[in-house]
């Protein structure tokens, strides 16, 4: 028998299909992975740091850097957690604008999914479909807070502005016109035997492993294992809809990529509730000490100018206490544990980000698998090194 | 480049050398897939179906090898900039900087311990594009402003058969 | 303490089987909160994992109280899916024994988690498989989210043009 030798291959951080700056130093045996050891931290930007010198609002606009491809929804996870420290009520109306957009943010980020993960195993035209579509969410962001993708639109308190004239009818047309884009990538991949004998049977993990590793979000549920912050634990209003949390069945590749596809349906459901039950009224919550005033009253009033100027340059006090609220991103539970001495600034912000800890499940995912199908692995987990590294 | 029409009949065009190496080498700038951050989805939405960077013959190359542009999109660290510094040192002459976003013009908003304050502290930097992200319109107009720059440059020619140094204009 | 935290079901199990390690129950905005001695960290986790379903440890991490004595709190963020709830159990560390038991035992996911701790806060986690710098390069000095590490690390002038 010949004798075989263990190989090193180091992988990334400069590599097009570990969706960003990963390393990862695998140990192979002709082809098959022995070993698989993630080096991550060449995006650490000191996030956790540096909210401990901003003040509350200014803290806002880190969070979208996170997982850049879902903006919104790390802001929400973050304004829920202060609102939670303050105990404020957050009107109707925002909640709903809040909804409608995360779930719009939900779409975003898995058609990015949806094109990598496609282009990683070979599949180009999907690619060049879901940017398309993605182009109408962008657009529609930049519509309602003047940037693509850092939009930072939802503030402590509500919203920053009420939604544009039109914005229903904007929403509207995603609404009707998404779905039958997905019956394309389907119809593209689906079916499609070279996807099918990629995916089928790639990346296995087991419910329990699943979870003993902490898994969340998509990847949780393709192990078959029920669990949906937003029907389980919910926040922000979710309660009110309806809506299906698919689970697969065999765990693997295949079964995460229909998860994932059946979730972005159920997303054009949750919009299209959210969209009938808006109805008009405030977008910021009636809470003075937190809230800026409205810029009619800044621009007009001595009194609105120096209320702004307060807020904008010492911030608001937040009763001392520490809170854990975590929402359900379309990645995975992304937490805010936030603790709060009294101050204007957080003593301590830690961020749980979803993608650090699934990343930490890729070893018993890959082992044993091709080194081709380790990209298939990645992106399965769709991980997003901004949140990763923080 | 001019078009000489009468003497020398349609299909004969006189251009300095530098000229027409210059026309090349704008005309097919291939820059490195180098996605840092935020910015990289930028980039890749620029270079996807509703932009098409192709139009400029840019095409994404995944080797350092290949390609003769860099664009550092998203937020250069010190645990990454000896990476950025190989791969830059990977790549063949002629070869430009692009600090796309505000993190590689300046380390933006990230003042802290684990950013470096802009890429322009190892490599020589081209063309700036502030924004964060900048959206891929302005990633375009640096791309272009890239190509304005490339065409004004000197001894293209001689300095590829290894005469003398390639002269970039000031400004 | 109010009812609700009395009424946890967390709380009634702990306050049974571990009433000396409890230091402070605590409840704020509806979460409850068990402060417990660091030696027992690993009992009650396994206690919360095998007999009252928490079967998933959520997060990990740490808050340095500079200048109070002990200076550290970790903080285990579990999370029950069978029962959809939450418990948050700290343990006090001090700076001159930055050491606990690792949880990595009885979670998989606290082996990424844990090293990020140690990473930027160096606190040292016994029986761990594998406690390298995770986010920080290898040669990095100092634990950068303690509160005595400056912002924009040591060493470098911090610029004064802006309010932070």
């Amino acid at each position: 028998m010949a004798s075989t030798e263990i190989m090193t291959v180091n992988m990334g951080p400069q590599h097009p299909s570990t969706h960003g700056v990963l390393r990862l130093v695998v140990e192979l045996d002709g082809e098959v992975i022995q070993k698989i050891t993630p080096h991550i931290g060449y995006l650490h930007r000191g996030v956790e740091k540096l909210s401990e010198h901003r003040t509350y609002h200014q803290t806002l606009p880190l969070t979208d850097r996170l997982d850049y491809l879902a903006p919104m929804s790390n802001n929400l996870g973050y304004v829920l957690a202060v609102e939670k420290l303050l105990g404020i009520e957050i009107p109707e109306r925002a909640q709903t604008v809040r909804v409608i957009l995360t779930e719009l943010t939900r779409l975003k980020s898995h058609l990015v999914w949806i094109a990598c993960h496609a282009l990683d195993i070979g599949a180009m035209t999907v690619f060049i479909y879901a940017f398309r579509e993605r182009e109408k969410v962008m657009s529609l962001y930049e519509k309602i807070s003047g940037a693509r993708m850092t939009s930072s639109y939802f503030r402590i308190g509500g919203l920053s502005a009420d939604v544009y004239d039109g914005f229903e009818k904007d929403v509207q047309e995603i609404v009707d016109t998404f779905p039958g884009h997905f019956d394309t990538y389907e119809g593209l991949l689906t079916k499609n035997t070279i996807w099918m004998q990629r995916t089928i049977g790639n990346g296995v993990i087991s419910a329990e492993d699943a979870i003993n590793y902490g898994i969340t979000g998509p990847a949780l549920r393709g192990s078959g294992v029920d669990w949906d912050l937003r029907r389980d634990n919910p926040y922000s209003g979710y309660e009110k809809y309806n809506f299906q949390v698919p689970v697969g069945k065999n765990c693997d590749t295949y079964d995460r990529y229909k998860v994932r596809l059946v979730e972005m349906r159920e997303a054009v459901k949750i919009i299209k509730q959210a969209l009938d039950s808006l109805k008009p009224g405030p977008v910021l919550a009636n809470a003075p000490q937190v809230c800026y005033p409205p810029k009619e009253e800044v621009y007009n009033t001595i009194e609105g100018l120096i209320h702004h100027f307060k807020i904008a340059s010492e911030g608001f006090p937040v009763p001392e206490g520490e809170v854990y609220q975590s929402v359900e991103n379309p990645k995975g539970e992304l937490g805010y544990y936030i603790v709060s001495d009294g101050g204007t600034k957080p003593y301590r912000m830690r961020i749980r980000p979803p993608s650090f800890v699934n990343l930490g499940a890729i070893e018993k995912m890959a082992k044993g698998a091709m080194i081709a199908d380790l990209v298939a692995v990645i992106g399965t987990l769709d991980i997003v090194l901004g949140e990763i590294d923080r | 480049m001019g078009v000489d029409q009468q003497p020398l009949g349609d299909n004969i065009i006189t251009t300095s050398l530098d000229g027409l190496v210059n026309w090349a080498r704008k005309s097919s700038i291939w820059p490195m897939t180098f996605g840092l951050a935020c910015c990289a989805i930028e980039m890749m939405a620029t270079g996807a179906s509703h932009h098409d960077l192709d139009r400029f013959g840019i095409i994404f190359r995944a080797s350092p090898r290949q390609s003769d542009c860099i664009i550092i999109a998203g937020t250069v660290t010190k645990k990454m900039l000896p990476v950025i510094k190989t791969v830059y040192e990977q790549m063949p002459e002629p070869k430009w900087v692009v600090a796309m976003g505000a993190c590689a013009c300046s380390g933006g908003i990230f003042d802290t311990y684990s950013v470096v304050q802009g890429i322009d502290e190892a490599l020589p930097v081209d063309v700036y594009i502030p924004g964060c992200p900048p959206r891929p319109e302005a990633l375009l107009f640096g791309l272009m402003k890239l190509q304005d720059k490339i065409m004004k440059e000197r001894n293209s020619f001689g300095s590829s058969i290894g005469l003398g140094e390639r002269l970039e204009p000031a400004a | 303490m109010t009812n609700m935290a009395e009424n946890n079901r967390a709380v009634i199990g702990l306050k049974g089987k571990f009433a000396s390690s409890l230091l402070e129950i605590k409840e704020f905005r509806g979460e409850v909160t068990v402060t417990v001695k660091k030696e027992d960290i690993i009992a009650i986790c396994k206690y919360l994992k095998e007999e009252l379903g928490y079967n998933m440890l959520t997060d990990v991490t740490a808050v340095d109280y500079y200048g109070k004595t002990p200076r550290f709190m970790l903080v285990y963020n579990l999370y029950s899916i069978p029962a959809k709830d939450r418990i948050r159990i700290k343990a006090p560390v001090d700076e001159s024994d930055t050491s606990i038991a690792s949880a990595t035992c009885l979670w998989n996911s606290a082996n990424f988690l844990e090293r990020e701790v140690f990473d930027l806060f160096g606190i040292n986690f016994t029986g761990h498989p594998d406690l390298r710098r995770i986010l920080m390069a290898d040669d990095w000095v100092g634990h950068p989210l303690r509160k005595d590490y400056p912002l924009q690390g040591p060493g470098r002038e911090p610029y004064k043009g802006r309010l932070s």
